[in-house]
């Protein structure tokens, strides 16, 4: 520091420019902002320039996210859950689809039954596990196509307005007239039941809500300057799209989308209640509570235990979404 | 210490951080500064300079809970930080008010014009409601808003935007504060009622013998209206004293950074005297001096000492280390902006 | 460089009342190869209608554009995708007009890329233009818009408007909403660049004092119309039109000695959809007389090079106006 311990007295502003040449300029326009004066540069100067670290959208919802720990535990029994789903072969204790007449309907710890089982003597413990598969399936695909479609005619219609949007969004409005679980339960039945046809009803109920959120995200968008200065550069409709409304539309998209699965679970079990989802002997939470339910006052914590797993699940999912939501709808 | 039962308004070593889970912002930091009955002080400074977070804990407006304020603000004797909140709300309005930068969100959109102020008339004085309306028609003709008695029934929406500010100060002015504050009120109006306003206001201040503290950036309206000028840097006033001579002799290198690159009929052939770089990051202030990288004049000391007031003439301060206490035998006749420095280095 | 003749552009008010909002109504005016016009006005004078109007992101109703000789839209003349090869603008909010979710370098090279080139040569374009403007495309360029101040956006924003080397850059209130230490980096910065590249201007702004540094000519607008346009010097020493010498005379004048002590005029600019009848201004003009109420003053010929002229009945020996004669 010693070279530099006293200024020699100068002007209170920078020395006047050569007025000759703009190269000259250009270069002493550069020092404005990368060197603060014609001095050596040393750590001080960098204080110049906001020094904050770089860093992008999703690094900072995830810096956030790391320090949620409440999300951050429910997102832990939501992992462990999706695992114990995947690794079914490797995990139940039984076989899910093994009957047995002389066990049925029996407590916690029978002969090796943690669980208990059911009305057919099959282990409970194995076929809330292999359950899992069936409900989160049916929870999570729906969401996803939703999403796809839903999302995509929201953009379009946002993006291009006029009639096209009106006529995008007044048909989603004939769908949101109908309750979502009576509209799902009218599509499954009407197309007969079975796993394929209840995701269908779920896929069609979710289009509505997820195409009206990417079609208000869009609409916001389009209306700021940046867009204007894209089609300023002489960029087409489906370029701007791809490159600057996508990314902005996907932070809204996925929050809602993941508020949706916890829903989705939920109604995919009611329709497997009602009989519409998977046929038995498939074991899915939905049908599992059904077909319990006679047995309630027999064995009536083994007969909870698949509304317990969907209430967990559920909740867990919904409290997850809140986290995500917080952590990604901060304004910058 | 000294006539504090004369000022009108008193506030010693302020300072206002914002805590977050990130980081905290160190909005204010140490400002002190007196106003006198009947004169009008201007705060200076640019966007994150932390004049309106100054202005707002005046009236303790600034979020409860994520908010850490210390120091000392008096108000006609009135010990603000320490009110209790009914006597707080009592304060609002009452000894001091304030106008905001934008009218249309400081006016509530679905109450007309004349409720609103006869609202704020009947919570402070309990009179009655038609005492009101009248006290609203007469505040109204004071603003000069024309045809009165139509706009009373008006909702902030169908005014224009000068229109708009106009009744804004009405409701301020609606219980006689002594004290008005004003945060950039002048800011988003166009140029030809933006001086309609600011005559406005000089001539109400006159007429009621309020005090003001304006806050702007913009270094013409401070010209037009203030009787004394507080510039600030950083959350710290960096330089004080009289209109005319921070204008015509500033000690700060910033103020003087400021004049010399506020555009006002520079030549057209030369740059402007720029201030290079950016205001600092209010969450990682470097030590010493705030303004220090962005001084033509910082020596070593700048980087290590927060530079304390000091008083080069009376009635003037400025928190530099480049400037000297007051000694008025080496007082030459100040030209521009070269005078201060330069007197500096000598006396030294 | 470009000739802009009776443009018009209405907004229709919703509601179906069939009133219209009249943000640009009749302009005509003309830009020379390498100055800087300057357009002031205050707001609802249509500046930014007329800003997006001259790059073609909105159609005229009525009206038409010639650019370096070539009239713009039609078959024989330029097309808009040309046009905008041609002419670029920098916009005034500098929070919205970065997409929030691109690095800066992205951003800037978004317009060489849609134009045709290569992602890395238009990256490569990005970094160059970075420079140009002051910035450090190493430190820079990967950053977002949330991570920058007001001025390093706005020059984020010039380096966008210069990537795709465009000879003509419109500028719609470019340092409005900067503070003043950065504004003067900003306008420093312009000048430098229009030296370097040899660009054209026209520079929106409701700030006189910018406009009279930076201009060569002003184009001084109200209510959708041209008022008075000249030379720099001209227009403010001698100002022809009464709501120019109001506008001057509305700014703080710097001494607190001489403190303005009446307004210029009174009362706030009208509503662009039901202008007055008439001239315009003469709801606040302080010579306003019958003719002004009843006749709308043309904006008078346009002789020589570089005309002085303004829109008022007091110009005009044949209008009757009793006002008439030298200033």
């Amino acid at each position: 520091m010693g070279s530099a311990a006293t200024l020699p007295v100068s002007p209170p502003h920078p020395s006047p420019l050569p007025a000759n040449g703009a190269r000259e300029y250009s270069a002493a326009v550069l020092t404005t902002d990368t060197v603060v004066l014609d001095q050596p540069r040393d750590a001080f100067e960098e204080q110049a320039i906001p020094a904050t670290r770089v860093r992008g959208y999703w690094q900072s919802v995830f810096y956030r996210l790391r320090h949620d720990p409440v999300t951050l535990s429910f997102a832990a029994i939501v992992l462990l859950i999706v695992l114990a789903a995947i690794c079914a072969p490797l995990i139940a204790p039984f076989d899910p689809f093994k009957e047995s007449i002389v066990g049925r309907l029996k407590p916690f710890g029978w002969r090796g039954h943690p669980l208990g089982t059911d009305e057919l003597g099959r282990d409970m413990l194995s076929r809330l596990i292999y359950g899992g598969r069936v409900s989160l399936m049916m929870g999570v695909v729906p969401v996803l196509i939703a999403s796809l479609v839903g999302g995509l005619l929201g953009v379009v219609g946002g993006f291009v307005g006029g009639r096209t949007n009106t006529a995008i969004m007044r048909t989603m409005d004939v769908f949101y007239a109908f309750p979502s679980v009576l509209l799902a339960v009218a599509i499954a039945g009407a197309m007969g039941g079975g796993m394929a046809n209840g995701m269908l009803a779920l896929t069609l109920v979710f289009i509505p809500p997820m195409c009206r959120v990417a079609e208000t995200a869009t609409t916001q968008i389009r209306a700021l300057d940046f867009i204007e200065a894209a089609r300023a550069s002489g960029a087409r409709t489906t370029t701007i799209i791809r490159y600057h409304i996508l990314g902005n539309v996907l932070g809204p998209v996925f929050i809602y989308a993941s508020s949706l699965v916890s829903v989705s679970i939920l109604l995919a079990s009611g329709l497997s209640f009602l009989g519409l989802g998977v046929r038995p002997p498939v074991p899915d939470w939905g049908l599992m509570l059904s077909t319990l339910r006679q047995s309630i006052y027999v064995v009536p914590f083994v007969c909870a235990l698949p509304g317990v797993a969907i209430f967990i699940t559920s909740m867990c999912c919904n409290l997850v979404s809140d986290g995500l939501r917080a952590a990604m709808d901060v304004r910058m | 210490m000294g006539l504090s039962n004369m000022t009108l308004a008193e506030v010693r070593d302020l300072a206002v951080q914002f805590v977050t889970r990130e980081a905290t912002v160190h909005a204010v930091n140490g400002v002190s500064f007196t106003v006198e009955p009947g004169k009008v002080l201007c705060i200076l400074g640019e966007s994150g300079s932390g004049k309106s977070v100054t202005l707002r804990a005046l009236m303790r407006l600034l979020p409860p809970r994520r908010t850490r304020i210390e120091g000392e603000v008096r108000i006609d004797g009135h010990d603000v930080l320490a009110l209790p909140p009914r006597a707080l709300r009592d304060l609002r309005g009452g000894l001091v008010a304030m106008i905001f930068q934008e009218p249309m969100t400081a006016l509530d959109p679905v109450y007309t014009v004349g409720q609103q102020i006869s609202e704020a008339v009947r919570r402070h004085t309990g009179c009655g409601s038609h005492v009101a309306r009248d006290r609203a028609l007469e505040l109204l003709e004071l603003v000069r808003i024309p045809s009165p008695e139509r706009r009373l029934d008006a909702y902030p929406h169908e005014l224009s935007g000068g229109l708009r500010q106009r009744a804004m100060i009405a409701m301020a002015l609606s219980c006689n504060p002594r004290l008005l504050l004003a945060d950039e009120p002048t800011t988003a109006l166009d140029a030809t009622v933006q001086v309609q306003v600011l005559i406005l206001l000089r001539r109400l201040q006159r007429e009621l013998g309020m005090g003001m503290i304006f806050v702007t950036h913009d270094l013409g309206v401070a010209s037009e209206i203030a009787d004394t000028i507080a510039v600030m840097y950083a959350g710290r006033i960096v330089e004080s004293g009289p209109v005319a001579q921070i204008l015509s002799s500033p000690e700060h290198p910033y103020t003087a950074g400021l004049l010399a690159s506020t555009v006002h009929g520079q030549p057209r052939e030369r740059d402007i005297d720029a201030i290079p770089g950016n205001p600092p990051d209010l969450r990682r202030l470097p030590q010493g001096c705030s303004f220090a990288p962005r001084c033509p004049r910082r020596m070593a000391d700048c980087r290590v000492v927060v530079p304390q007031p000091r008083f080069p003439a009376p009635g003037r301060m400025a928190a530099c280390h480049a400037v000297a206490e007051c000694a008025p035998a080496t007082q030459v006749t100040k030209t521009s902006t070269e005078s201060g420095p330069s007197l500096a280095s000598s006396a030294r | 460089m470009l000739i802009a003749r009776d443009l018009r552009k209405h907004f229709p008010v919703k509601g179906g009342s069939g009133k219209s909002v009249r943000a640009v109504d009749g302009i005509s005016f003309s830009v020379g190869k390498g100055e800087t016009l300057g357009v002031v006005g205050e707001s609802g004078c249509g500046k930014s209608t007329l800003a997006r109007l001259l790059l073609h992101l909105i159609k005229p109703d009525t009206g038409e554009l010639v650019f370096d000789g070539d009239p713009v839209g039609t078959a024989s003349g330029i097309a808009v995708d040309a046009l905008r090869r041609q002419v670029q603008m920098v916009f005034q909010d500098s929070y919205s007009s970065l997409n929030p979710r691109m690095p800066v370098r992205d951003s800037v090279a978004f317009g060489p890329f849609v134009q045709g080139k290569k992602k890395n040569e238009a990256r490569h374009i990005a970094g160059e233009m970075l420079v140009k403007v002051g910035l450090d495309p190493g430190l820079f360029g990967p950053r977002y818009p949330h991570e920058l101040s007001g001025g390093q956006k706005q020059r984020v924003n010039i380096a966008r408007a210069l990537a795709t080397g465009p000879r003509m850059v419109i500028l719609d209130e470019p340092v409005s909403a900067l503070d003043k230490s950065v504004e003067a980096q900003v306008l420093n910065l312009l000048r430098a660049l229009k030296r370097q590249f040899k660009l054209t201007y026209v520079f929106i702004s409701h700030d006189l004092n910018v406009v009279q540094y930076i201009s060569d000519r002003v184009l001084v607008m109200y209510l959708g119309r041209v008022v008075e346009i000249g030379p720099i010097e001209a227009i403010f020493e001698r100002p022809l039109h009464p709501y120019t010498r109001a506008l001057l005379a509305s700014r703080p004048s710097m001494n607190p000695a001489q403190r303005i002590e009446e307004p210029p005029i009174t009362g706030d600019p009208p509503n662009p959809i039901d202008p007055p009848s008439g001239c315009r201004f003469h709801t606040r003009c302080p010579f306003a007389e019958k003719v002004c109420e009843t006749t709308d003053p043309a904006l008078g010929p346009s002789q020589g090079p570089q005309p002085h002229i303004a829109a008022c009945h007091m110009r005009d020996p044949l209008s009757g106006h009793s006002g008439y004669g030298p200033l």
